[in-house]
């Protein structure tokens, strides 16, 4: 029987879903031109959330509703950065959504509600938990990529993102059901006592398999990444931004509780997968970023590379490796948020600056923005002494204490091709003349631009100061 | 006050390029005295070590630790020794004339200018004072991201092919580096150069590890055959680029090699010192014949940069020879102590020459040697510097120049007397090719009338190339201090060549 304790354990999600449900009914009920006060509303219950998240913070993992819901330091920490980058993506989303009339309820109900699923996922400790977080984070992300109905790009990427979530949702429950079959139990921790217990099973590597290939879509890793280019391209900027982050963090969390809380004793049949995977990531997302022109869909290659180095961490396959994955994980939802902050600050009713060529000679029109932009893209590109580098050295040395050097190496010669484009960037930003007859003035909101501003400058700031994040990181994967 | 002293150095002109670029492009005068007055405090700063810094003392001084990365053991901590302070007094010395050098040359955006340098400046300072691996490797890397954007921002017509390459090929060098620390981390449990230098490593680790270490400091020195970087950058590079490129950046390579492969790697090092040597020599003949060819003023610099440097490489290496071979401690400290002259000397000879070349460029707009001719005849007080530094480059007796190649020629003839002969090549090729240039850029009748046209040096630049001057016939004339600076730091670094590790 569920209990008041268990309540108290999930209060932060039942207070989002509350909030949620309360904000649409606000939102009937409000004017218009009233929708500001919706917009402030929204931000201060995501705040609120991520008060609940570390003042109720436990001192060792306890689990509600017979172990459905698991609450860890993992959990705490991804959802405190997830949280945190959806309250971001709402400051920086306002100037942009009024711009093209999506000023609307929907967008904040929506956002909410993926972020519950990707609370749920983070803390899931049974496969059907995991499936039913995934699942409201995915179905609210559909919605959101088709949020602007008029635009055909939107709608394609949206029918797109839905037809390939959809398969890889199949997967993931196919993979589960095998799982089940061979194990007879749901709860992740049974099954990581029974997989241990099992071996090679043929029944359970076969389920294994399905689920790394689950895993994979949602991280978004070669070869499943079919749907990242035209996803980040096609959905308004203001939810691209979301799949970047937010999503991010939900996608690592779900892959630490599939592989390791269930599925850790087959860590040697999954290793050389994630291997595999990452070393196609790494060449995938490099070299077709390479040729792209449009920044957002550079990006988009960028995150495939980057889930890449983030594979290459949890490769190691032991706590060090964990922690090193979530701090890549942190480290790369901060740098997504700021870079795609920059170009929704930068874009005006019908400009989207998306393309490179926008953001010609933006050292000539605002040195401030164009240095914000350099820092997340020398921080992506993973140039000391920026966050990105730290990342990287992190889960580099993961894969080397692993055994695979040869991973490590892959990884380091990627970097070097990967640096062309971030570099490209900075480029036409500081060395080039800009257009002719091109605005480029970032918006006005003054709050927009302050946030926009810290959360560039700690991705310096992090890169000079790091440690308390990586013994939080550390710390977490342990007990 | 001493406590705190290379953190002030440090961040004094990081720090100091905050309100540079607060002030604005509004205001450029403002933000060229401000960091003027960066720049000159920080060389005040950095002239502090030398009353504190105790030069019988071979071990490292002024020491500074505090735990940067808790679960990790990353220290920041910082420490100097003989060589680096002479090397830092180079960097802040040469800090003051760059920004006094681009006071009225550059006019696009000063404050960002003057900012990166400052920057810049100061991350080469913390490159020679780190004592743990990581910090050195976030330094040495952070130093491109300012260059990047001087050359790319202010350089020539052809500055983001220039800067794109620069940026891309010293960051593949170095990176292999990073797994070899990585490497030495999980290993040793620390990336304290102290602790790595004394950890036991095979034949095979070491063998590995020089030659990461070699690609990353070999990209930045530059060495025969990864120097290709190099004339592009000093090309495009707006002219204050060039002087701290070649005066300070060029000596961050080699200092790598003092402070990485010598103590990590002694025993591949000596095995490998071989490889090395001809690549140094290979640099010292075969560069000095291209820089001979070169029709750009800046390119011909550029290629006797690499035949320079290629001297200090060969000091380094030759003392490897001597004392592994045949154990002569003397003669290997003298080529030791030649190849730091040289570095300290060419750092002073190129800045002055790149100077040169951009008063020259302000005033017509051209490097090519062919369009000038007869300068002399309207510029004598330039002329009258250009001759000087000309001749330190090509290593007269009597300039800083002088001291340290023939420092290392003579260990070389300890060591092997072909090796000298091919090294002492470079008095005749050097002389051939500054002279020439000289000789066409200077001499003769002025055949462009644009050359009738130009303006004698104002007192700005003749501050810089005075200040230059000085500093070349100083250590030219009295070398003594220098050596005297360096001395025990050398000599420990001898002694441990000598030390196996296997």
């Amino acid at each position: 029987m569920p209990t008041f304790n268990d309540i108290l354990i999930m209060l932060p999600e039942f207070y989002l879903v509350a909030a949620a449900c309360l904000l649409l009914l606000l939102d009937a009920w409000m004017k218009p031109e009233q929708r500001n006060i919706l917009h402030w509303v929204s931000i201060l219950v995501v705040l609120v959330a991520i008060y609940l998240v570390v003042a109720g913070q436990p001192d060792v993992a306890v689990t509600a509703f017979d172990g459905m819901f698991v609450r860890d330091a993992v959990a705490e920490i991804l959802k405190v950065f997830a949280l945190l980058c959806t309250a971001l993506i709402f400051v920086f989303s306002r100037p942009y959504l009024a711009d093209r009339k999506l000023f609307q309820g929907e967008f904040y109900t929506l956002m909410i509600f993926a972020t519950i699923g990707a609370m749920l996922l983070v803390s899931a400790g049974n496969l059907v938990m995991v499936y039913l977080g995934l699942e409201l984070l995915t179905l609210c992300s559909y919605g959101l990529v088709a949020l602007n109905r008029d635009s055909r790009l939107s709608s394609e990427a949206a029918i797109k993102y839905f037809v390939l979530g959809a398969l890889s949702s199949g997967m993931l429950l196919y993979g589960m059901s095998m799982v089940y079959g061979a194990t007879g139990t749901l709860a992740l921790a049974q099954l990581h006592g029974a997989v241990v217990h099992a071996g090679l099973d043929h029944l359970l590597v076969f389920g294994l398999i399905f689920m790394v290939v689950g895993i994979s879509f949602k991280l978004g890793v070669a070869p499943f990444h079919m749907w990242i280019p035209d996803v980040y391209q096609g959905a308004p900027t203001a939810v691209t931004i979301f799949v970047g982050s937010t999503s991010k963090l939900a996608a690592f969390g779900m892959a630490y509780r599939l592989l390791e809380s269930g599925m850790g004793g087959l860590a040697g049949q999954w290793q050389m997968m994630l291997a595999v995977l990452a070393v196609a990531s790494l060449a995938i997302g490099n070299l077709v970023a390479i040729v792209q022109t449009n920044l957002k869909r550079l990006l988009a290659y960028s995150t495939i590379s980057h889930m890449g180095y983030l594979l290459l961490g949890l490769v190691n396959a032991g706590p060090e490796g964990y922690a090193s994955a979530m701090f890549y994980a942190i480290s790369y939802a901060l740098m997504s948020t700021a870079a795609f902050g920059v170009i929704l600050a930068l874009a005006r009713a019908g400009f989207e600056c998306e393309e490179i060529d926008d953001f010609k000679g933006l050292n000539q029109r605002s040195p401030w923005m164009a240095f914000l932009m350099m820092l997340a893209m020398f921080s992506l590109a993973g140039v000391p002494p920026m966050f990105g580098f730290f990342a990287k050295l992190l889960v580099l040395q993961a894969a080397i204490h692993a055994g695979m050097l040869w991973l490590a190496m892959v990884g380091v010669v990627f970097a070097i091709i990967g640096l062309y484009y971030y570099l490209r960037v900075v480029k036409v930003m500081y060395f080039d003349k800009p257009a002719e007859g091109l605005e480029l003035r970032p918006q006005s909101d003054g709050f927009l631009r302050t946030m926009l501003s810290l959360n560039a400058l700690v991705l310096l700031a992090l890169g000079l100061y790091w440690g308390p994040l990586l013994g939080w990181c550390r710390a977490a994967f342990a007990g | 006050m001493f406590n705190h002293l290379l953190s002030l150095v440090i961040w004094l002109p990081i720090v100091g390029a905050i309100p540079v670029l607060l002030a604005g492009a509004a205001r450029p005068g403002l933000a060229r005295w401000i960091s003027l007055l960066v720049a000159v405090l920080t060389f005040v700063a950095s002239l502090y070590l030398l009353p504190a810094y105790n030069a019988t003392d071979s071990t490292m001084q002024l020491a500074e630790s505090h735990v940067w990365i808790a679960s990790l053991g990353v220290h920041y901590s910082l420490a100097v020794d003989g060589i680096s302070i002479a090397l830092i007094l180079l960097t802040t010395f040469v800090g003051i004339l760059v920004i006094a050098g681009a006071w009225q040359v550059i006019q696009d955006k000063p404050h960002q200018y003057m900012a990166a340098m400052l920057v810049l400046e100061g991350l080469m300072i913390g490159v020679f004072c780190a004592t743990d691996a990581l910090l050195f490797y976030v330094f040495f890397e952070a130093m491109l991201i300012p260059m990047f954007i001087l050359i790319g921002v202010w350089g020539g017509p052809r500055r983001v092919y220039a800067t794109l390459k620069f940026f891309i090929y010293t960051f593949f060098g170095s990176i292999f580096m990073l797994i070899g620390l990585i490497y030495l981390y999980l290993k040793a449990g620390t990336f304290d150069l102290h602790a790595l230098a004394a950890l036991p490593l095979t034949m095979k680790e070491q063998s590995w590890l020089f030659f990461a270490f070699l690609l990353a400091f070999a990209i930045k020195v530059p060495m025969v055959p990864v120097h290709t970087w190099l004339p592009d950058a000093h090309v495009e590079a707006p002219t204050g680029g060039s002087v701290v490129l070649a005066a300070v950046m060029l000596k961050v390579g080699t200092y790598g090699f003092l402070r990485f492969i010598l103590p990590i790697t002694p025993d591949a090092g000596d095995h490998y010192a071989w490889v090395v040597i001809v690549l140094s020599l290979v640099a010292i003949v075969y560069i000095g014949y291209v820089a001979l060819v070169q029709e750009d003023m800046k390119k011909l610099v550029a290629y006797s940069s690499v035949a320079h440097m290629g001297f200090v490489t060969l000091g380094i290496f030759i003392a490897f020879m001597l004392v592994r071979g045949s154990g002569n401690l003397d003669a290997a400290k003298l080529g030791m102590q030649g190849a730091m002259v040289q570095m300290i000397s060419h750092g002073f000879v190129s800045g002055a020459m790149f100077t040169c070349i951009g008063v020259m460029y302000d005033r017509m707009h051209t490097r090519l040697i062919k369009d000038y001719g007869g300068v002399i005849n309207v510029m004598p007080w330039f002329g009258f510097f250009y001759v000087l530094f000309a001749m330190a480059n090509s290593g007269l007796p009597g300039t800083s120049g002088f001291v340290g190649e023939f420092m290392v020629v003579l260990a070389s003839f300890a060591a092997n007397p072909w090796i000298a002969l091919f090294a002492a090549f470079t008095l005749i090729i050097g002389a051939a090719y500054t002279l020439w240039m000289v000789k066409r850029v200077l001499w003769g009748d002025i055949t462009n009338p644009h050359v009738r046209e130009m303006e004698e040096i104002n007192g700005r630049e003749a501050f810089v190339l005075i200040a230059f001057a000085a500093a070349v016939l100083a250590l030219g004339i009295w070398p003594q201090p220098l050596i005297h600076l360096m001395d025990a730091s050398v000599s420990q670094l001898v002694q441990q060549l000598a030390v196996h590790k296997i």
